[in-house]
């Protein structure tokens, strides 16, 4: 009976799970709930103003720095082959942190330990640039973050804090971003939350901006204490989201509103 | 690390009409907000744009504090004759910066 009793819950928790998830042919980018003229931002290179940023990072991207004089070009050569699909595939797990890193802090673990030059902080306009750049290589691609095995007890972590109600208001990502995308939020759709196009640029912000300053905003939005930049709840979470997102097409740099 | 992005199309026919798009890099501090410590962000804003074809002034705009960071400006010419578009951002704290395009007419 007891026995019985274990199924029960277990099905109940497996059926839960699956009515979280939106199906794969329901799945919209946000690029699908903005007016026509920021789509056309978005479309047009020289429109976008998420360029400017990815202009910055190709020149960053060649430029010899720190202890061992080295430029990200010096290793990967021409970032348009090296690093094409490289952002569909972030977080990653990554050995030494034994733990996913996101592509800001891959970024950085690069500088620390290869060009032995200090991180960039987080949303510095330099950190931001390489994190476009590299990004823009990947447009278009898939994306595939969930296929490594490794990160399944992240990606697990991150959609319990995505199920997690949370807060003064007492919400849940997914209460908004499951249940209820097709309706509105004062006069701005609720989308389905894919972090399709970042670091992407933000009308609101006047500025490029990362995935996890936009989740800050989110938690700070239901009124709960942000976690800090870099935390690894940001991490997990950010990794969940994208597993969420898997085989939708990367925008990077979107337009937001 | 100011940059541009301009779009101007590579070939016209005489007599087209033509749209000229450029994107500035600028992040138009407004002068209004105060500083945590209670200190007024001191303005910086573009203030002139300037657009030159093969010499002569063709579009000119003045901007002020209410307009967006990376201002997105772009109007309307005819293709007269093949040449060079040379565009000038000019602004507060000895902000200058300029680029060009140029532009083949059948």
């Amino acid at each position: 009976m007891r026995f019985a009793g274990a199924i029960a819950v277990a099905l109940l928790i497996a059926g839960s799970a699956f009515a979280a998830e939106i199906p794969q042919a329901e799945r919209r980018s946000g690029y699908d709930f903005m007016k026509p003229d920021t789509k056309a931002m978005q479309d047009e290179d020289t429109a976008n103003p998420g360029m400017l940023w990815v202009l910055d990072g190709e020149s960053l991207w060649k430029r010899k720095l720190g202890a061992a004089n080295k430029a990200c070009a010096d290793c990967h050569d021409d970032a348009r082959t090296s690093m094409k699909g490289v952002a569909a595939r972030y977080p990653a797990f990554d050995k030494a942190a034994a733990r996913p890193v996101d592509l800001e802090q891959r970024i950085n673990s690069c500088r620390s330990n290869h060009q032995q030059a200090t991180p960039l902080p987080f949303e510095s306009r330099e950190l931001l640039a390489l994190t476009a750049f590299v990004a823009r290589q990947s447009r278009g691609a898939r994306i595939e973050t969930s296929s490594d095995p490794q990160l399944a007890p992240f990606i697990e972590k991150g959609r319990e804090l995505y199920l997690q109600r949370q807060g003064q208001l007492n919400l849940g990502c997914t209460n908004c971003h499951d249940d209820n995308w097709d309706k509105r939020l004062a006069g701005s759709a609720i989308t389905q939350g894919h972090p399709t196009g970042y670091p992407l640029y933000r009308l609101e912000w006047q500025s490029l901006g990362s995935l996890q300053r936009r989740l800050r905003a989110c938690i700070t939005g239901i009124r709960a204490q942000a976690y800090d930049y870099g935390a690894p709840e940001l991490v997990e979470l950010e990794l969940y989201l994208m597993s969420r997102a898997r085989g939708m097409a990367v925008e990077a740099p979107a337009v937001r509103p | 690390m100011a940059s541009a992005l301009i779009n101007v199309p590579a070939k016209a026919k005489r007599g087209d009409i033509i749209e000229i798009k450029t994107l500035m890099s600028h992040i138009m501090e407004t002068g209004y907000r105060h500083m945590a410590s209670g200190e007024l962000v001191p303005r910086d804003i573009i203030t002139s744009f300037t657009c030159r074809f093969n010499g002569s002034e063709i579009f000119r705009a003045d901007l002020f504090p209410a307009i967006a960071a990376n201002p997105f400006i772009t109007f309307f010419t005819t293709a007269t004759e093949s040449g060079k578009f040379e565009f000038e951002w000019i602004g507060d704290q000895g902000f200058s910066e300029t680029a060009s395009a140029s532009i083949t007419v059948e």
